[in-house]
């Protein structure tokens, strides 16, 4: 299924600046895998012994993947997945 | 310039002081770091503070400029006021309102926005924005004006109607976002990669927290030099909290202060109280939570640093309590008939989780306490209108006599 991985402005130094790509995926962590194959050196980025990093957040068309199963999370066709850091606001 | 570098709080990366808040190695947050091997003894620096400006740029030795554009409003230099009832009524030794509602925009928000504002000239930015709950929103608009600037407020739809209008009638561009604050919070964080703007507490949000310091710098320099034995400070991302106990900690460090940190108390609202959740679980991290609470100045469901504020609350043998609506308007109450100050909702949570450290004996009579008022209560009226009553008369002496009580005490 066609998934749509947004690409936040400090990893796009790692994507040719790209702010966007398009995977094949049926869930959140098949999606973020996808996206670490086509671009070197981001998974080690956002990930850290196979678990994303504590200030990346994740989200699927707005929703923090934390209120739905994590990596697991089913996406479909047509769906967004974000990347941001965990650090603004408050 | 004592700063000389934003490093990350995570793996100890250093970056140059430009408009950026996220490692690029690890995406931990970046923080200040300073070199103050130039600044003089502790007496000399204390007299030097003495000497400044009535507003946080007395402590401008550290805060993060070498030569700070003047951008048109300050903050800071709010009373510190020692309230008897209040500490009689809940038995404890020395109670202390930080009454930070005395700001501009009646808010400690003032304080980081000026700094963040300050940072935004020097950079060169022409616009600023936030993401905010309500106080932010109010604080953003009005310092950009004064420095004459361009501005974005994003807010969640729902927010308290005084804060939108005391938002909007400085001109700014006013985004009522139709989600929560943590929606609100994504979509700038998102907007902050597409568009050369000062989001002051998004790119510029490592400054941006150095203005809470100056919270700890004033209580301090107030209580002529010392450190009270506890603080009891709103969590809602934690920021706040954390750079309370900052300040104290660079100060304890240069010798300004002697002694030890006190014990951080946070209050959360029931209805939003990842920070608290997390603290009674003995988790290291919070779960986001989605927010359901009166004290919508504090509804942060995914607190930014809320794992920095875990670990202040245990370093000091603190604590991090929640409280149901029903007791912030109980604590809005009870700090307006003790102290005459009349406190936002966020300011209700403070004191109740007060009440309840008094009650549990976490905090006695030989205590000296800090309360932090970080806004005002006409900001989230809303919140007390159903408390409040009025004797409806006719203009006369019968119609007063049937229908008000009289008081007992009538001698003079």
């Amino acid at each position: 299924m066609a998934v749509t991985v947004k690409i936040p402005a400090q990893l796009r130094a790692l994507t040719g600046n790209e702010s966007e790509t398009e995977v094949e995926a049926g869930s959140v962590g098949e999606a973020l895998d996808a996206v670490y194959a086509r671009y070197e050196g981001l998974r080690d980025r956002i990930t850290e012994n196979g678990e994303l990093r504590r200030f990346v957040n994740v989200y699927v068309g707005g929703e923090d993947i934390r209120f739905g199963q994590g990596l697991d999370t089913p996406v479909g066709d047509g769906d967004e997945v974000t990347i941001l850091p965990a650090v603004a606001g408050g | 310039m004592p700063a000389v570098a934003l490093k990350c709080k995570e793996c100890r990366e250093e970056y140059e002081l430009g408009a950026s808040y996220v490692c690029e190695h690890c995406f931990g947050p970046l923080e200040v770091s300073y070199d103050h091997s130039a600044l003089g003894d502790p007496a000399e620096l204390r007299r030097k503070i003495q000497a400044g400006p009535p507003s946080i740029w007395r402590y401008s030795d550290f805060l993060p400029f070498d030569r700070r554009p003047p951008t048109g409003l300050d903050a800071g230099f709010t009373p510190l006021i020692r309230s008897e009832r209040l500490a009689e009524r809940l038995g404890v030794g020395e109670v202390w309102v930080k009454n930070d509602a005395a700001n501009p925009t009646h808010s400690f928000k003032d304080r980081v926005v000026n700094v963040a504002v300050a940072k935004a000239k020097e950079l060169g930015f022409e616009v600023v924005a936030c993401a905010s709950t309500g106080n932010l929103a109010n604080a953003v608009a009005a310092h950009a004006a004064a420095a004459g600037l361009d501005s974005y407020v994003f807010v969640p739809a729902d927010l308290e109607e005084q804060k939108i209008l005391a938002t909007g009638i400085y001109g700014t561009r006013l985004v009522a976002v139709r989600g929560n604050y943590d929606d609100v919070n994504r979509l700038c964080t998102e907007l902050s990669g597409e568009h050369p703007w000062a989001f002051v507490n998004v790119n510029l949000r490592p400054y941006y927290a150095e203005g809470s310091k100056t919270l700890a710098f004033e209580v301090a320099e107030q209580l002529g030099f010392e450190l009270p034995d506890h603080v009891v400070c709103p969590v809602a991302s934690g920021s706040l909290f954390t750079k309370i106990a900052h300040g104290f900690e660079e100060w304890l460090e240069l010798g300004i202060l002697e002694g030890s940190l006190p014990a951080f108390h946070g209050a959360q609202a029931e209805g939003c109280s990842p920070v608290a959740q997390a603290f009674a679980d003995g988790h290291d991290i919070c779960r986001p939570v989605r927010p359901d609470t009166i004290a919508k100045s504090l509804a942060i469901g995914n607190p930014a640093d809320g794992v920095f504020a875990l670990e202040v609350a245990r370093r000091t043998e603190g604590s991090i309590d929640a409280v149901t609506d029903e007791e912030i308007v109980d604590g809005i109450r009870l700090l307006a008939e003790t102290t005459g100050i009349f406190t936002e909702t966020a300011g209700g949570v403070t004191t109740a989780v007060l009440a309840k450290l008094a009650q549990r004996g976490d905090i006695g009579p030989s205590d000296r306490v800090v309360v932090y008022n970080t806004g005002d209560g006409l900001k989230t009226l809303d919140a007390v209108r159903d408390v409040i009553s009025t004797y409806d008369v006719e203009p006369t002496l019968a119609s007063f006599a049937e229908t008000v009580p009289l008081t007992t005490r009538e001698h003079a």
